[in-house]
């Protein structure tokens, strides 16, 4: 009859301090808002797939020359041995696909299109970061000192934010494009061309960061925290980096990873164009343009295309998931 | 530094205005007379309570005093030195000195801190090394306010409404201040709470000779911890006097209707009380009333309250009221006014 009373664990009865202590200590580990956005973003398997995928096309470009050594040939190497004569276009089914030849090969020249894929990658992610890059370095200080400081001096901001806002940057790209020579500001071939694009998507769409920056600037302003930072003598310097800039990280990152598919777009826009890093260059952009002229070979697009598709697709189901994850009112 | 007789804190014909500007070239079409001239003292150790309804200049008369926002007119006077319009640089060692509890303990704690960066901030701010290091003083300080120590690492969304409250507290207590501003310290927590808090400034007060002024619109809590009240109204002030005083023979009209809507716990004794109703709504301090502001809803006003402001004097020991017809004035002071 005794033998219910004897629950287990009533052995622990006999130091409960012991066990107190024991729960508090395991019970005091804090976590920050990031643990917490990072342990809701595992959790969305959506958003993780996009993230796989994005990893996934920077460590493609980082090791292109190593994939194209072992997969694929130099990007820039003719194959008229794969190219039928008389039609102009690729011997063999479905574009020359084969081991050898993984996407097929280009019509008229016979270069490796997945070699030119992988390649394109490159230029792709190296713009659309940089671009994003500047556009958000630009448009937080911008956005913080006029949702800070207030007065004149967010009247002059906000201002500009709509003088740019109201540009008509896709003429102006590719007027700008157009007119530098090969050779402007010490810099030549791809690196100039790559440098003026980043330029110009990045200097042009500041703005969007810059309005959500300040927006939120003006609402954390008001917050007493902020006052009470300032009841203690805190100066402006403080004030803006201790405080407000740790508020700020989310949006910002939020913004940075649905703006990068955009620009990647208007990368490949304008290497559609004939304005973006010149051929013999590989982009996909420029490749969808050459592909243009060849209907009748369909993969000639379909790569590229589908290159650029699952880029954006990632980024932007990435960003969705990291929004969720860090602030999970906005939905 | 301070002689049993200065004030360590002087507010003398404070005003703030707040102006309101229309068009294109911002020009001044009227102003929002927040804090229209109120003068009171606060000496060392005790602790001045301010009430008064929503939108009476409580918080912003909080807010120029530990100089968040720029007086218009009037003097503010901490410890003889005058700090009106002295500028943030020379303001900043004063301000170890005077110190505020925020009313809303979710918005007053920055959420991406943790509590150790919040309590220790005032530290870092100020410049100030403590002998075992800030972590050890931060401790020392949480567990001053009933928290635990160990919370060092932990965020603010982690804790509740009180504990928040009580972190801000431990912010405003890590510099030694002398002085302590609490704005509506406790109305934005349950009632259950509210003791613990208003229990927790009290020990703190005998623990650290601390002096405070609360601003609240809670009489009952106004009457636990204050020593002597203010009552204001659009503005203005229109009585101070001592705690007892005040709650037992109030002679503004006003302060009788804010008393006669305390509620009464024991429903026996409810019915025995008469209770003041005023009419209306607080008049807009954009264009407040002339002369005495409260005539718009007082039932005692005559003519002479349209047209001539009542002086704020002093009608029994130290009990001032500013009205015309003052209630429960003792014999010798009535014969004086009328005099």
């Amino acid at each position: 009859m005794t033998a219910p009373l004897d629950v287990p664990g009533s052995a622990t009865e006999a130091d409960p301090e012991a066990v107190l202590a024991g729960a508090d200590r395991k019970a005091i580990q804090g976590r920050s808002l990031g643990q917490i956005a990072w342990m809701r973003l595992k959790r969305d398997k959506v958003a993780l797939a996009g993230a796989g995928v994005i990893i996934f096309l920077v460590l493609v470009a980082l090791f292109a020359p190593l994939i194209v050594k072992f997969l694929g040939h130099p990007p820039l190497e003719f194959h008229r041995e794969k190219i039928d004569q008389s039609t102009l276009t690729p011997t063999g089914a479905f574009g020359g696909m084969s081991w050898d030849y993984l996407f097929g090969v280009e019509p008229l020249w016979g270069r490796d299109i997945f070699s030119r894929i992988v390649y394109g990658a490159r230029i792709s992610l190296l713009i659309a970061f940089l671009a994003t890059l500047l556009s958000v370095v630009i448009g937080t200080v911008l956005g913080v000192v006029a949702g800070y400081f207030g007065g004149w001096v967010d009247t002059v901001i906000s201002r500009a934010m709509d003088v740019f806002l109201a540009f008509p940057l896709l003429v102006f790209a590719i007027a700008l494009a157009g007119v530098v020579p090969d050779q402007a500001f010490g810099m030549s071939g791809d690196t100039l061309r790559v440098s003026l694009l980043v330029f110009i998507i990045g200097f042009f769409s500041w703005p969007y960061i810059g309005r959500i920056v300040r927006g939120q600037t003006l609402s954390l302003r008001e917050r007493e925290f902020i006052d009470a930072a300032r009841s203690l003598g805190a100066r402006g310097p403080y004030i803006i980096f201790r405080e407000l800039l740790p508020n700020l990280i989310a949006p910002i990152l939020i913004y940075a990873t649905l703006v990068i598919p955009t620009n990647i777009l208007f990368e490949a826009a304008l290497s559609f164009l004939g304005v973006g890093v010149r051929p013999p260059t590989p982009t996909w952009g420029g490749m969808l343009a050459e592909a243009a002229r060849f209907y009748t070979v369909p993969h000639f697009a379909i790569f590229p295309g589908l290159a650029i598709f699952v880029t954006v697709l990632a980024f932007n189901l990435f960003g969705d998931g990291l929004r969720d994850a860090l602030d999970p009112r906005g939905r | 530094m301070t002689t049993p007789n200065e004030p360590l804190l002087s507010v003398q014909d404070l005003q703030k205005y707040f102006p309101v500007t229309k068009g294109l070239l911002k020009r001044q079409v009227g102003a929002v007379k927040a804090v229209d001239g109120i003068s009171f003292d606060v000496f060392k150790g005790e602790t001045l309570g301010v009430v008064g309804e929503s939108g009476c200049g409580k918080s912003t008369m909080g807010r120029l005093v530990t100089r968040l926002l720029e007086p218009t007119g009037g003097k503010v006077l901490f410890e003889g030195q005058d700090i009106t319009h002295m500028s943030q640089g020379r303001l900043r060692p004063l301000r170890r000195d005077m110190q505020m509890i925020f009313q809303d303990p979710f918005s007053s704690l920055n959420p991406r801190h943790t509590v150790g960066a919040i309590v220790g901030a005032p530290f870092r701010i100020q410049g100030i090394k403590t002998e075992h290091g800030t972590k050890k003083a931060v401790q020392e300080i949480l567990e001053l306010v009933g928290l635990n120590p160990e919370h060092y690492n932990r965020y603010p969304h982690e804790f509740s409404g009180g504990q928040r409250q009580r972190i801000g507290i431990a912010r405003t207590l890590a510099l030694k201040p002398k002085m302590i501003i609490a704005d509506e310290p406790v109305s934005a927590l349950d009632v259950s709470i509210q003791a613990q808090v208003v229990n927790l400034l009290e020990d703190l007060q005998n623990e650290l000779d601390l002096t405070y002024v609360v601003i609240a619109h809670d009489l009952s809590v106004v009457r636990h911890i204050s020593d002597r009240v203010a009552v204001m109204y659009l503005g203005k002030l229109v009585e101070l006097a001592d705690r007892k005083d005040l709650y037992e023979s109030p002679m503004h009209p006003y302060t009788n209707a804010l008393m006669s809507a305390v509620p009464i716990p024991d429903p026996a004794r409810r019915n025995d009380r008469e209770r003041i109703r005023l009419q209306g709504d607080v008049p807009s301090p954009l264009s407040p009333p002339p002369a005495c502001r409260f005539h718009t809803r007082c039932w005692k006003a005559q003519a002479i309250c349209k047209v001539e402001e009542p002086p704020l004097v002093e009608l029994a020991s130290r009990h001032q009221v500013a009205c015309h017809f003052p209630e429960k004035v003792p014999q010798e002071a009535a014969e004086a006014v009328s005099a």
